[in-house]
């Protein structure tokens, strides 16, 4: 490998990509339009599930227990009607998501101490937020339950009973358990994946679609420093665009940053010769740009944000697809992302990710300079 | 004089032609040698195999020393290429054009600076060195293409069809450049469908489906051609030439762009009777006139010599 050749490269590929408006809007907008996309845009967490009641009791007491849904961030009421069609019609037409029938003789039945019927209707197109709608009222009934418990304690004289087992609950990594904490750092390898496959992709077939390859392999230029040279400015870009997104992430999103810098790129570095050299491989199989980019975006972009763990956890996968995401570098760096931001992993606990991914950095560079030949087909 | 280039029994084999088949010649340093044929000759491929980037089937073939399947990379070393479509990054200056090529092939900054300044001045390039290659003319296209291809003192220069949709001006530039090459010793190898650029080269092989017809000097290939080229210049190209295609004196007819060309043992002679018989068909024409014999004329003739017994 000769130095002059390789700086060539380098210094070639860089004046193109700064006269290149789109690769440089791509390169700087990008990483900023997925971050305020991905962390405002995904959220897991269900807040504030529009609610209709029907309350036929219409008492102080079924009062009291609405109250107790109103309160609840998970909840808000947003109209009380006084038919059963009003209810249905809300549910069909998506005004809320939830129903409460109250029955009529709610206070009696609660009087009398026996178990009264509350009813709930739920849409549940959506499983998720059924699922967790239908959880969130029975935490909400049985808080419920409790005071009344308590109230009749008070009343006969017994004072404070305690409930025998309570579970107390500290959650951490994430401990307020917002979804932002855990998608945010996850969005730093989605744009990695495509800043490095797309944008080089897009080299070498571009080369060959103007025409200038066909000079370029007759000059006596090696693979190798045709390879490294198109891939350092794209390198550059993608680590500057780490900084970048850690930043969005810590400053703007209050995300956590509690590992080491040095593990983050680390991680980085070997996620990026990952990307950049199958974009390499792309391209110059494919000799068509159109043809690169969208190989590039299936090879890279759908696994990272499908089978990395980054929307459905991997172990909550179908085993036969959790064998499929073990072939997905994206996978390991998402882990070590999550763990370098909110758990603050050590480099020793990280070592299995980082070994996988530099296994695939191996892989990919050799094939990628065993791809290009200087011939024409 | 060395031998810069030899090819020998060179052959290449796409699905269903052979575009070079067992082609044999020699430059030497010093020389301008043309590759002469129509589109489908194989002068592309020629010269694409002596660049180095299509590997012969068959055959070999010496660049500047160098075995080309052997030592490729040796020969692009002392090589360079110029693609018939343009090769360069248009997205860059011609300043930084000519700094890539340069940084490649490893000549130092000085060396650099010197030959590019003569180059370019040489080329009527001198204002234009910040200007984007993309928004240069064909010509300049073309000539920049040479001033990088010369950049690192080549022994050898493959040029595919350099001064095609080139502007007489810069054309001019192109062959003085070519000129003044020769007496560094360079050699020079390129490919031409015109028969006026040809003539600029020391010999010149005529190429035909891949084969070479003859190899000499462009004097002794006009020689070839006995008789002269009479042209009609009229619509209906077919039915001029069914019309006159037998008549006495005609060798051999060529549909042309804007009529038809006839060879004809003896133009002065032939003229007025052909004009006779053309008038007498009714067939409408607009000039009909002794021409210089055309790359095209020299095919006809040549070929159907061919199928002569």
């Amino acid at each position: 490998m000769r130095l002059h050749r390789l700086i060539a490269v380098i210094r070639k590929e860089t004046i193109q990509i700064r006269r290149d408006l789109a690769s440089l809007l791509i390169t700087v907008t990008m990483p900023l339009l997925f971050m305020l996309a991905f962390g405002y845009g995904v959220r897991f967490d269900v807040k504030h599930i529009p609610v209709y009641v029907y309350d036929r009791a219409g008492n102080q007491q079924s009062q009291d227990f609405l109250k107790h849904f109103q309160a609840s961030e998970y909840f808000r009421i947003v109209k009380a009607v006084d038919n059963y069609p009003a209810l249905i019609q809300a549910l069909d037409s998506g005004a809320c998501r939830l129903a409460i029938v109250i029955p009529i003789d709610f206070s009696e039945q609660l009087g009398a101490g026996g178990p009264v019927a509350v009813q709930a209707l739920v849409d549940a197109t959506d499983n998720n937020t059924a699922n967790i709608s239908l959880s969130y009222s029975e935490a909400v009934v049985q808080s419920y339950n409790q005071r009344l418990r308590l109230d009749w304690s008070q009343r006969h004289g017994l004072s404070t009973v305690q409930s025998p087992l309570s579970v107390d609950i500290r959650t951490w990594f994430n401990e307020n358990l917002e979804s932002t904490a855990n998608i945010v750092p996850g969005v730093i390898a989605i744009i990695m994946a495509v800043i490095g496959s797309f944008l080089t992709s897009l080299t070498v077939a571009r080369e060959w679609e103007r025409g200038t390859m066909e000079q370029l392999v007759s000059t006596p230029i090696t693979p190798l420093e045709l390879m490294i040279g198109k891939l350092v400015p794209y390198f550059v870009i993608g680590l500057v665009d780490t900084v970048l997104c850690a930043a969005v992430a810590i400053r703007w999103f209050e995300v956590p940053f509690r590992g080491q810098w040095t593990v983050l790129f680390l991680s980085c570095t070997l996620f990026l010769i990952v990307v950049l050299s199958l974009g390499y491989v792309i391209s110059v199989v494919a000799k068509s740009q159109l043809a690169a980019s969208q190989a590039a975006l299936i090879a890279t972009f759908l696994p990272a944000f499908l089978l990395s763990g980054f929307l459905y956890p991997v172990d909550q996968m179908p085993a036969a697809t959790q064998i499929i995401t073990y072939f997905v570098p994206a996978r390991y760096f998402m882990t070590i992302l999550r763990d370098v931001f909110l758990k603050g992993t050590s480099l020793p606990f990280l070592m299995d990710d980082l070994l996988a991914l530099a296994l695939f950095a191996t892989i990919l560079t050799i094939l990628a300079t065993r791809v290009f030949h200087k011939k024409l087909t | 004089m060395p031998i810069s280039v030899a090819a020998s029994d060179l052959t290449k084999r796409f699905p269903g032609v052979t575009a070079v088949n067992r082609l044999t010649f020699e430059v030497h340093a010093g020389e301008i040698f043309g590759l002469v044929g129509p589109d489908g000759a194989g002068k592309t491929t020629t010269l694409r195999m002596l660049a180095g980037v299509l590997s012969p089937d068959g055959g070999s073939a010496t660049v500047a020393g160098a075995d080309i399947a052997r030592e490729p990379e040796a020969a692009k070393a002392r090589l360079s290429y110029m693609p018939q479509r343009f090769g360069l990054y248009e997205d860059l200056t011609v300043a930084e054009n000519i700094r890539f090529y340069a940084d490649v092939f490893g000549v130092s900054r000085a060396e650099r600076e010197t030959r590019s300044r003569q180059l370019l001045d040489a080329a009527g390039m001198d204002p234009f060195t910040t200007r984007l290659a993309g928004k240069l003319s064909g010509g300049m296209k073309q000539k920049l293409g040479l001033v990088c291809a010369l950049i690192h003192r080549p022994l050898v220069i493959l040029l595919d069809e350099p001064t095609n949709g080139v502007d007489p001006v810069s054309r001019r530039d192109f062959w003085r450049i070519l000129y003044s090459l020769l007496n560094e010793g360079i050699a020079i190898l390129m490919s031409t469908s015109y028969l006026d650029e040809a003539e600029r080269c020391h010999r010149v092989a005529l190429l035909h489906q891949g084969q070479m017809l003859y190899c000499e000097t462009p004097a002794g290939l006009k020689r070839r051609l006995h008789g002269a080229v009479v042209s009609v210049v009229g619509h209906e190209a077919r039915r001029i030439r069914a019309a006159l295609g037998g008549a006495a004196g005609v060798l051999n007819t060529l549909l042309v762009g804007d009529g038809v060309h006839l060879v004809v043992d003896d133009a002065a002679r032939r003229i007025p009777e052909l004009r006779a018989a053309l008038q007498a068909t009714g067939l409408a024409f607009d000039r009909l006139e002794e021409v210089e014999p055309t790359i095209e004329d020299l095919f006809v003739a040549a070929t159907s010599e061919d199928r002569k017994p």
